[in-house]
């Protein structure tokens, strides 16, 4: 079979990570093929060194037969290699036709654009995409699918042979996904090779041919999508095999808590276009709540929706019996909700400001005194909890942007600590940390839950979320798909329910 | 040996930057008045310190304002028409006297304030942009109040330019006390923290539930009720009211105060200390070149050249 874009022993190496290690990897004519896998499992860089936005260190990417290093973006795309973006990248005040034709528009004998070719033109290669819009009407008046039409059909048009699709039915409305898998169809027929990214199994099993799943920066798995157990593919993804999946973990978490029977928190119906469809959940004191899916199923979403960040189109929040304005992140801090988020460096910290300060953040207004700052109480309270959480620095005057991965989330944790809250949202607290902290971080939440928190725990490790969590809700696509209970916590019911089909629960 | 030897030189360099962000300002000073006292006849004189001391007291209380704006990550680039709002004020509402005329000035700045803060925390307008338009607005209403000069003539007002005590200009004893007064604030008090944490950064405040759009909004009424401050005490002084042309390009003098005093431009970080001394460092530089028969040209250059160093230690060190 006729690989158009191959690539072998590809290594990218950036400070401190190697994103990409000796990564091979093939795209066929006339061929879907996904690339999947989790945040950080190279995916991105892949893409971006395809596409000639990174260089690699090592290894060689082979285009219609010949080895090619991209200098620029430009340069894979006039080479025939077009990406679409989640995000449209076109000129919304430009008309559609302009759009299509941006930097190659049809002139006329004076040099000048010819606008009836172009029209023409455009009507013709949007129709062969079974799309039908007026060319003429300014790109940003059409809807996000149609607009997305229109970047394909300029990637398309520009003679492309490989087409790198980044996530594209993100944001689309189920129907306007089944017209861009019409497209992509056709694309195939034509002998074009498609790369497929995205997180939406059953899309994957609809429309793909091929896949390779990436984790750690390696080619995990590679070969033809049929006939591959969709269990077997959230495994690969996960980095669990079923077979070696131990009664027993490496976690530092203890096991059951004893908990209260009224929920400290209930959230019912949350709704966020095209992210969150209907999601319940409510945790009591001293209760871990893990909420597990892949990455996109809305884990993120859920956590922000109930700590005001992410105002909600419906969907109420009740803390211990009293509802919590949605959409307001003091008024959810007010109830007792504290999150800490999964971006721990752009939301979560503020490097620029000592372990002190960081500490004493949210705390502020209830440490001072007709505005005036008191400076002995805050002593008393950073003291008492960079002891109790074991924060290492050279002092609490010291930057938290100089501090490693694990303190800075133990500052975190202590600045939320400081409000005594009741609910405690948890989203990815471990990653990115060094195993010593990942273990202190682990028992820590332990402490918490036996000390009456309710803690809401999002992790994409599959065996933390199990030894975690005294009960599991999973998400898929934005809705809640299983909930997880008792001797039914475990790693093999969580991948099941990822795996799970369409909205079916089996 | 050899990998000791590589590591020290830029490790030396970046603490060569620290030390010119941090105290460079300082330095400046100092060497600018050794520099005057060997080389400008009288300037060791009292009057001459009162005369220095006098003429910067607008530009730093201006500073002082700005300072706050760029620590929270923004720009205030309204201060010079708060001014000539102010004096507009000041001059209409004199006949019922001067402290009417004076609260009417400074709710003129404290207005102004709160259309550039309303314009940046509620509609998400850029500072530089909001803050522009206010600039040319200002103005524009400063100059329909009172379209032309008109000379202050209000013994209360002659003496707050002109008057002192025990020696020291009443301009002078204000712009110390509203000095300390900020200081104290960004030090001391809710206000200041918050501002500084969603000066570096802001999503992490916003979910950290403090008040964002309350705290950008207070920054930019502080800041015009400072320019509105300085604008009434420089027409004292001038013993006129000039809308045209008072407080023009001031804002680019107080932003270089505060740059050249080692706050830096990405916010999270207010200096007052190093924003009085940028003040000073500016007025001694104009008033060396001009005692030494410089045009005025070259006092901008030698201002070009003390704001360019300034952001180059302020980036490099932001670097690492």
């Amino acid at each position: 079979m006729p690989s158009v874009l191959t690539v072998s022993g590809l290594t990218k190496v950036f400070p401190g990570a190697r994103a990409l290690d000796g990564v091979d990897f093939a795209a066929e004519s006339g061929e879907v093929h996904a690339l999947i896998g989790e945040n950080g499992a190279g995916k991105s860089t892949l893409i971006k060194v395809l596409t000639g936005v990174y260089r690699p260190d090592e290894g060689e990417v082979t285009y219609r037969g010949k080895p090619v290093r991209f200098a620029t973006p430009l340069d894979a795309q006039h080479a025939g290699i077009s990406t679409i973006y989640q995000e449209v990248n076109l000129v919304p005040l430009l008309s559609v036709a302009r759009n299509l034709f941006l930097g190659r528009e049809p002139r006329n004998r004076l040099g000048l654009i010819d606008f009836r070719r172009m029209h023409r033109e455009a009507e013709e290669a949007l129709r062969a995409l079974g799309v039908r819009v007026d060319v003429g009407r300014p790109l940003r008046s059409l809807g996000i699918g149609a607009q997305q039409m229109v970047a394909l059909a300029r990637a398309v048009s520009v003679d492309a042979r490989v087409v790198i699709m980044d996530e594209p039915t993100s944001s689309l409305e189920p129907r306007e996904v089944q017209t861009l898998f019409g497209v992509i169809r056709m694309l195939r027929g034509r002998g074009i090779a498609v790369i497929y990214v995205s997180h939406r199994l059953d899309e994957l099993y609809e429309i793909c041919d091929a896949v390779t799943v990436l984790r750690d920066g390696k080619v995990v798995h590679t070969g033809r999508i049929a006939g591959l157990d969709r269990l077997r593919l959230v495994s690969l993804m996960l980095g669990r095999e079923m077979s070696e999946v131990r009664s027993e973990g490496v976690t530092k978490f203890t096991g059951a808590h004893g908990t209260g029977d009224e929920p400290v928190l209930q959230a019912t119906g949350l709704t966020v276009r095209h992210t969150l469809h209907d999601v319940s959940l409510s945790i009591r004191p001293g209760e871990v709540v893990g909420l597990g899916g892949l990455l996109g199923s809305g884990r993120s979403e859920t956590a922000k929706a109930i700590a005001g960040a992410l105002p909600p189109d419906a969907g109420r929040v009740v803390v211990a019996g009293a509802a919590v304005r949605t959409g307001s992140t003091p008024a959810a801090i007010r109830a007792g909700i504290s999150l800490l988020p999964e971006d721990r460096k752009a939301e979560g910290i503020v490097p620029g400001l000592s372990v002190r300060e960081n500490i004493a953040l949210a705390a502020l207004p209830g440490l001072s005194r007709f505005g005036l700052v008191d400076e002995k109480r805050i002593d008393r309270i950073v003291e008492t909890f960079m002891k109790r959480l074991r924060i290492k620095a050279s002092g609490p005057h010291q930057k938290v942007g100089e501090l490693s991965g694990g303190n800075q989330q133990k500052v975190l944790l202590a600045r939320w600590l400081a409000m005594q809250p009741k609910v405690l949202l948890l989203d990815e607290p471990t990653r990115g940390i060094d195993v010593g902290a990942k273990a202190e971080v682990q028992s820590l939440i332990d402490e918490l839950a036996e000390d009456g928190l309710g803690v809401l725990l999002i992790s994409s490790d599959p065996e933390e979320l199990v030894e975690g969590s005294d009960r599991v809700v999973v998400l898929k696509d934005g809705a809640v798909v299983a909930e997880l209970t008792g001797d039914g916590v475990t790693e093999g019911a969580l991948l099941r329910a990822i795996a799970s089909k369409g909205g079916d629960d089996d | 040996m050899t990998d000791l030897a590589l590591r020290r030189e830029p490790l030396d360099r970046a603490r060569l930057l620290t030390l010119l962000q941090e105290y460079g300002v300082y330095a400046g000073v100092a060497v600018l008045i050794l520099a005057n006292i060997a080389l400008t006849p009288h300037f060791l004189s009292t009057e001459n310190f009162r005369t220095q001391a006098v003429q910067v007291a607008p530009v730093l209380i201006v500073a002082l304002g700005m300072a706050l704006a760029i620590g929270s990550e923004g720009v205030d680039l309204s201060v010079g028409s708060v001014m000539a709002l102010s004096t507009s004020l000041v001059s209409l509402y004199l006949g019922y006297g001067v402290w009417i005329a004076l609260i009417v000035a400074v709710i003129g700045g404290a207005v102004i304030g709160v259309a550039n803060g309303s314009l940046i925390a509620f509609i998400g307008v850029q500072p530089i942009v909001a803050t522009l338009a206010l600039m040319v607005a200002g103005r524009g209403i400063a100059l329909v109040l009172l379209p032309q000069l008109k000379d202050i003539r209000d013994p209360a007002m002659a003496s707050l330019g002109s008057g002192a005590l025990f020696g020291i200009p009443y301009l002078v004893l204000i712009a110390a006390g509203l000095a300390l007064a900020v200081g104290f604030t960004v030090r001391r008090t809710t206000f200041g923290r918050q501002l500084l944490a969603i000066g570096d950064s802001r999503p992490a405040a916003q979910l950290a539930g403090l008040p964002v759009r309350r705290v950008l909004i207070l920054v930019y009424v502080v800041s015009g009720v400072l320019a509105a401050v300085a604008g009434v005490l420089a027409s004292a002084r001038l013993q006129a009211s000039d809308p045209t042309s008072l407080g023009t390009l001031m804002e680019l003098s107080a932003i270089t105060a505060v740059v050249v005093g080692g706050t830096p431009l990405s916010g999270g970080r207010v200096r007052i200390g190093g924003t009085v001394a940028g003040a000073v460092l500016i007025q001694l530089l104009t008033a060396t070149l001009i005692k030494h028969d410089l045009p005025p040209s070259w006092t901008q250059i030698a201002q070009a050249v003390v704001i360019v160093l300034a952001v180059y230690a302020a980036r490099e060190r932001g670097k690492r």
